[in-house]
């Protein structure tokens, strides 16, 4: 029973944090895509526009569902949801932080809701199980741009799965298991007390060019720019969510952002130890997310002090001291155990993201033919490559 | 839980499987069929073999099946037509079946008797990853390597027909 209901209260936390993550993370692309353009972003709905997420999903919902007359109803309006479904699932094999017990009892789990000893493979047959709501969105919507995109997208798909499965079984090699929470304690430790025992730093072969390898197929498995040709606005209007519109366009909305993560995640897990700090408690890794937020607080009271536009004057110092007490918060012991490992695995996983959204506002799109050219003849032979030398070099030692 | 689990999910299968088949349009067909392989992936994960499952799911449901469904869309196949005598075959069909099912119940039984009973979720490291691989590289290694040869004469035999229609 109790075993229930914490699995209960998990899920409603995980999927409450999931979801604002997701609304929120529209938010960030929006205004960090603007800072790159030298633009202001959303800043109408509430302060700063961080209300314009919510204000987005009331505009969603209450929009009228249009279905054309002449899709394939069956198929139309199931490719959302497959889509949707397969993408929100891999969440719940991700651990975000270490083993725990819960104050005031004596229950103890652990920050994950499940934790599977294929846990890896899981998230690689759900991304592969993925392809089919972009497939069928662009056949079944019957408009030759979203067949293009659909079609577009499963090549894609297939061609930089297989990179991106190489690259995660080297790192696999140095930790010898498949379960998400084994390879993570795996990387526990430091190198001389100070380089991290990440996978990307990991003797006997450093895993950087796994990584590398891992994040451009993830760019193409989540169809990001500079891969995003199944939506390729100048060439196919919106490709395979052509003739979507309200919640259904939503969905594959929430599932691009969701695979995001997702990856994100992954990657974090694999190459970049979880939930450990980048510095070691003996030289006050445990206080990075104090000084963090008090820092971040203390230079919005400033920029409050000196207005540029009038609501900075109320906005930024409130925005400040909620920072600096979120800060201050981190200062206390039991909250410090608890969470820091949380706070970790986030900051890792917020700056993949961040490097998500900052190459969308830096690169141009590839031609078709180049994008597949490079994934046969530069991405699946280097990951090959790298394959066999760890392979190697991990017998030897 | 594990017997409701099984039939639940064999249910399923036999439903899609039957589905694939009386289906006009390919692509439901196909779809169906990825209900076949997804449902037998959690029958495999019901009697252990997580590794088996999983490849189940990855291989099967993941990557042929996606490729079944881009032929199908590049191809833009529609719904086939019945054939002439499709009206017949219709009622002819059902008691053969029945028939033929019958006898194999009835051999299977007959040859085979009493069998050990299936254990579901057996919690020995029987399917696990390192011990499917263990048996691949040591035990069964001549096997998997031929197999590996088989397949790429396959691969090889497909471009070199492919590519003369081309030409």
């Amino acid at each position: 029973m109790d075993f229930l209901i914490l699995s209960l209260i998990k899920l409603a936390v995980v999927m409450f944090v999931f979801m604002t993550t997701l609304a929120y993370l529209q938010w960030i692309e929006r205004k960090v895509i603007a800072h790159i353009q030298l633009r202001v972003g959303p800043n109408r709905v509430g302060p700063h526009g961080l209300l314009q997420p919510l204000a987005d999903v009331i505009k969603l919902i209450t929009k009228e569902g249009l279905v054309p007359s002449h899709v394939n109803l069956v198929f139309y309006c199931l490719a959302p949801v497959i889509a949707v479904f397969f993408a929100l699932i891999a969440i719940s094999v991700i651990p975000f932080g270490g083993e725990f017990t819960v104050p005031f009892t004596n229950i103890h789990t652990s920050m994950q809701l499940t934790d599977l000893n294929i846990g890896l493979l899981l998230i690689l047959g759900l991304s592969g199980m993925g392809v089919y709501g972009v497939a069928l969105a662009g056949w079944a919507s019957n408009n030759k741009y979203s067949l293009i995109g659909g079609l577009r997208s499963s090549a894609q798909m297939i061609s930089y799965e297989l990179p991106l499965a190489l690259s995660l079984a080297a790192p696999l090699l140095l930790v010898n298991t498949l379960s998400l929470r084994e390879i993570v304690n795996l990387q526990d430790g430091f190198y001389f007390g100070i380089l991290p025992k990440w996978s990307i730093f990991a003797l006997p072969f450093p895993q950087i060019l796994s990584f590398i390898l891992f994040m451009i197929a993830a760019f193409a498995e989540t169809n990001r720019v500079p891969f995003d040709l199944p939506e390729a606005e100048n060439e196919l209007v919106a490709g395979f969510h052509t003739e979507y519109s309200s919640m259904q366009f939503a969905s594959f909305f929430m599932a691009e952002y969701a695979n995001m993560v997702t990856v994100c995640s992954v990657a974090t897990l694999l190459f970049l130890g979880g939930w450990h700090p980048i510095i070691p408690d003996m030289l006050g890794g445990n206080y990075i997310a104090s000084l963090l937020f008090i820092a971040s607080g203390a230079m919005m009271i400033f920029h409050g002090l000196q207005p540029a536009r009038k609501w900075d004057k109320f906005t930024f110092p409130v925005f400040g001291v909620v920072f600096i007490l979120v800060g201050l918060v981190f200062l206390i012991p039991i909250v410090q155990t608890l969470l820091m490992p949380v706070f970790w695995f986030c900051a890792k996983v917020l700056f993949l993201l961040f490097i998500f959204i900052w190459i969308r506002g830096t690169l141009p799109r590839f031609r078709y033919d180049q994008l597949m050219r490079f994934a046969w003849l530069f991405m699946f032979p280097v990951a090959l490559a790298n394959l066999l030398v760890t392979a190697f070099l991990v017998a030897l030692f | 839980m594990d017997a409701i689990l099984f039939f639940v999910f064999a249910a399923i299968a036999v439903a899609c499987a039957i589905n694939l088949v009386l289906q006009s349009h390919p692509i439901s067909s196909a779809l169906s069929l990825i209900g076949v392989m997804g449902a037998l992936g959690v029958l495999y994960l019901l009697l252990g073999g997580e590794f088996i499952a999983m490849a189940q799911l990855i291989v099967y449901a993941g990557a042929i099946m996606v490729l079944f469904i881009f032929v199908i869309m590049l191809l833009n196949a529609g719904a086939e037509p019945p054939g002439p005598k499709a009206k017949y075959l219709k009622f002819l069909g059902a008691p053969l079946l029945i028939v033929l099912l019958g006898l194999v119940g009835y051999f299977v039984q007959d040859q085979l008797g009493a069998t050990e009973l299936v254990k579901f979720g057996s919690k020995s490291d029987f399917g696990s990853p390192a011990s499917v691989g263990m048996a691949l590289f040591t035990t069964y290694l001549l096997p998997f390597e031929v197999t590996s040869v088989l397949i790429l004469i396959a691969i090889l035999g497909a471009i070199v027909l492919a590519r003369k229609e081309v030409d």
